[in-house]
């Protein structure tokens, strides 16, 4: 029998922090402000108190130092899981990201793994100030040697980040944080996918609607919506975004014929662009209509007055629903 | 304006530029850990400076007959590299920048390994997991991110109990090589910041060679370097890095003081690059030939040539020294010409620890693709 809990996210992710850390000594959660507070987010709360201040902690204000630090540590056979506070404060990171982390194990010819995490709470819809908002998911998909995930449920938040911590590889954890809150079932018994598994989140048959975090709980309305109008609209879930698992996001693509791609992310360069590339280049004799993005615009993330223009919402994907349909 | 540099005290230095004995005042709280030196320890501190100056001139003369893409020499900081390389115990671990050539080698790196990094022929060059390879870790071409690295290889001494029993035999220490030019670099100080912070068994070791490329180190401080370091709250010395027994016995204290629990510390070593940054570099368009005339009194070879003759050794170490190198350069030579490009598949081998779908994908992709530009496919 299944133990089946309902939980939001945030408490799912302790949870799964919470499991990494007594399944593994030398598993360490780094970043600022993680201890005592449980991070500004909370989801590390508690968990100092229980492992101390050595496995969980807090460290000097240097997005940089913690992952700089944690590479040595890697090397040392430690596995860091580090926090960065907020999306738009990985930057001070990105040279220790991507030309180090992601590259040690190339280096060393295979002799050394990087088992480091980065988790880090994206995106929008929390009203808040600059820098706070952002989805930089797709600097690291373009980036050979990291693997980028995000979960759209509590379920997969708990399987995901332990999941990750055990992945010999370097892991970018984006976490939805306007999905910290919201309640749903967690399965504590076992975990039904893989870390780098797509998912299809409701079936359909007539448009294919392809979103990754938070997008997916507004696709997933987007086809509630439809439905009542009589459109079938399937629902996939990346779950992570490099590598990418095509399987399924191909077998609805061939299956529906009509595919929209929604993402929070300004959308030039953008993982959706990639998604819509290679689906043209695969599954073009199966399309009705051109793979359709939505997306962030283009502009810096807008003050929060106005990022209800600037995120895709329900009405902006039926949009695009339409326009395929009308192909 | 100008540009106003505090003056440190005369540095730790044992030998004068003529090489006799004549530690400075801050020399003397060292002095006893020259104690320990045998004759044979100063033969191997002699010979490893020769040699290496002489694979640094092959090298680069490699490069010159279009044999690398890239060297970087070190000549004139031999004595910075080999006083502080020998101050290691064997379970410490190194973290170099990328001109610490004679480091490795004293650690265990075969030199032609070295130069497949610079030949082009891999992205790393050794084996760091080795133990043949003296824990000396990979080369960092990005200024200053091994500090970190190295920081946080001290904590995870540190957090495993491998350090701070008080055991100077067994208790492990990190060392860290970077330059003038790096010291601007905001990882230098968030490695400093982490390292006080966690009090990391570590030593900060910045040699001080004058230059970042064409930008003199007036550019990068108005303080003296190690002024840097006691900011952070690190014990901090500045010494003469062309005199190998300051290099030696101050690395050597502070590795001990750092192993047993003391913390970290930081040496500023004032040397000269006499040659080029690299050998894409012209020094000839920056620096006057005073300047370089005046460093070349300092040299460390000639300097500890001098002091080790007066102590009476033989004039076979001198020439069989020399006879080495000689043979370390033709071996050198050889074999690195007889690196090769690898197999193209193994451009998507390791980029990833576990399976990866697009690495297989591509590879494949590019294996068939070649066959068919082979003469039967066409």
């Amino acid at each position: 029998m299944s133990e089946i809990v309902n939980m939001p996210m945030a408490k799912a992710l302790n949870a799964g922090l919470r499991a990494a850390l007594a399944a593994d000594e030398k598993v360490l959660l780094m970043g600022e402000d993680i201890g005592p507070l449980g991070g500004v987010f909370r989801i590390t709360e508690g968990l100092q108190a229980e492992f101390g201040p050595r496995r969980v902690q807090d460290t000097p204000l240097a997005e940089s130092g913690i992952v700089g630090t944690a590479i040595g540590l890697a090397m040392r056979g430690y596995r860091p899981v580090c926090e960065i506070q907020f999306d738009g404060f990985i930057y001070p990171a990105f040279d220790q990201i991507v030309s180090q982390l992601a590259k040690q194990t190339n280096r060393h010819g295979g002799t050394l793994s990087m088992p480091v995490v980065i988790r880090v709470p994206y995106g929008g819809h929390i009203g808040a100030v600059e820098h706070h908002q952002e989805s930089p998911e797709a600097y690291f998909a373009h980036t050979a040697g990291l693997r980028v995930v995000s979960p759209s449920t509590p379920n997969d938040a708990y399987w995901m980040i332990q999941e990750a911590i055990q992945s010999n590889d370097p892991v970018l954890f984006f976490e939805p944080k306007s999905r910290y809150w919201p309640k749903g079932e967690v399965n504590l018994t076992e975990s039904q996918l893989g870390l780098h598994q797509s998912r299809v989140a409701r079936e359909g048959t007539d448009v294919t609607l392809i979103g990754h975090g938070a997008m997916v709980s507004t696709l997933l309305q987007a086809a509630e919506v439809a439905a009542g109008e009589g459109i079938s609209a399937e629902v996939v879930d990346l779950r992570s975004i490099s590598p990418i698992d095509y399987g399924p996001l191909l077998d609805s693509a061939r299956k529906t014929g009509r595919v929209v791609v929604a993402q929070e992310a300004p959308e030039n360069a953008s993982v959706g662009s990639e998604i819509a590339a290679t689906l043209a280049e695969k599954a073009f004799y199966s399309l009705e209509a051109p793979v359709l993005r939505v997306s962030g615009f283009d502009t810096p993330f807008p003050a929060a007055k106005l990022e209800g223009l600037y995120l895709p919402d329900a009405d902006r994907v039926l949009d695009a629903v339409d326009r395929a349909l009308a192909y | 304006m100008t540009l106003h540099t505090e003056q440190a005290p005369e540095p730790v230095r044992f030998l004068s530029a003529d090489g006799t004995f004549a530690p400075t005042p801050a020399a003397e709280p060292f002095l006893a850990r020259l104690d320990s030196l045998t004759d044979a320890h100063h033969e191997r501190f002699y010979r490893d400076m020769v040699s290496v100056r002489a694979f640094d001139r092959e090298a680069t003369n490699l490069q010159r007959q279009g044999e690398m893409a890239l060297f970087p020499p070190s000549e004139g900081q031999e004595g910075a590299q080999v006083g502080s390389a020998h101050a290691a115990r064997p379970q410490d671990h190194i973290f170099p920048s990328y001109r610490e050539h004679v480091v490795g080698m004293i650690r265990g790196v075969d030199p032609v390994n070295i130069l497949s990094l610079m030949r082009g022929v891999t992205l790393g060059g050794w084996d760091p997991t080795d133990p043949k390879n003296g824990n000396f870790h990979l080369y960092t071409l990005v200024l200053g991110s091994q500090t970190l690295h190295a920081t946080g290889y001290a904590m995870g001494q540190l957090f495993d109990g491998a350090s701070g029993t008080g055991n100077v035999e067994t208790d492990e220490a990190t060392i860290v090589y970077f330059g003038d030019g790096s010291t601007s670099e905001g990882d230098v100080s968030e490695a400093l910041v982490f390292a006080a912070s966690h009090q990391t068994p570590q030593v900060f070791f910045l040699q001080n060679n004058q230059w970042a490329i064409s930008v003199p180190v007036s550019v990068q401080s108005r303080t003296p370097l190690y002024l840097r370091g006691a900011g952070f709250g690190l014990p901090s010395v500045q010494i003469d890095g062309n005199d190998v027994l300051a290099s030696y016995a101050v690395t050597s204290q502070f590795l001990d003081e750092a192993r047993v629990g003391q913390g970290p510390r930081f040496i500023e070593a004032m040397t000269y690059r006499m040659g080029a940054h690299t050998t894409s570099d012209d020094p000839t368009k920056y620096r006057t030939n005073e300047e370089r005339a005046e460093w070349g009194q300092r040299d460390p070879i000639v300097r500890f040539e001098a002091y080790l003759r007066a102590r009476g050794a033989s004039e076979s170490l001198f020439t069989s020294a020399a006879e080495d190198a000689k043979d370390l350069c033709a071996d050198v030579r050889a074999r690195t010409l007889a690196l090769e490009a690898p197999d193209f598949p193994t451009m998507f081998e390791h980029v990833y620890s576990e399976e990866h779908p697009r690495m297989r994908e591509q590879s494949d992709w590019l294996t068939r693709y070649e066959a068919s530009m082979t003469e039967d496919n066409r």
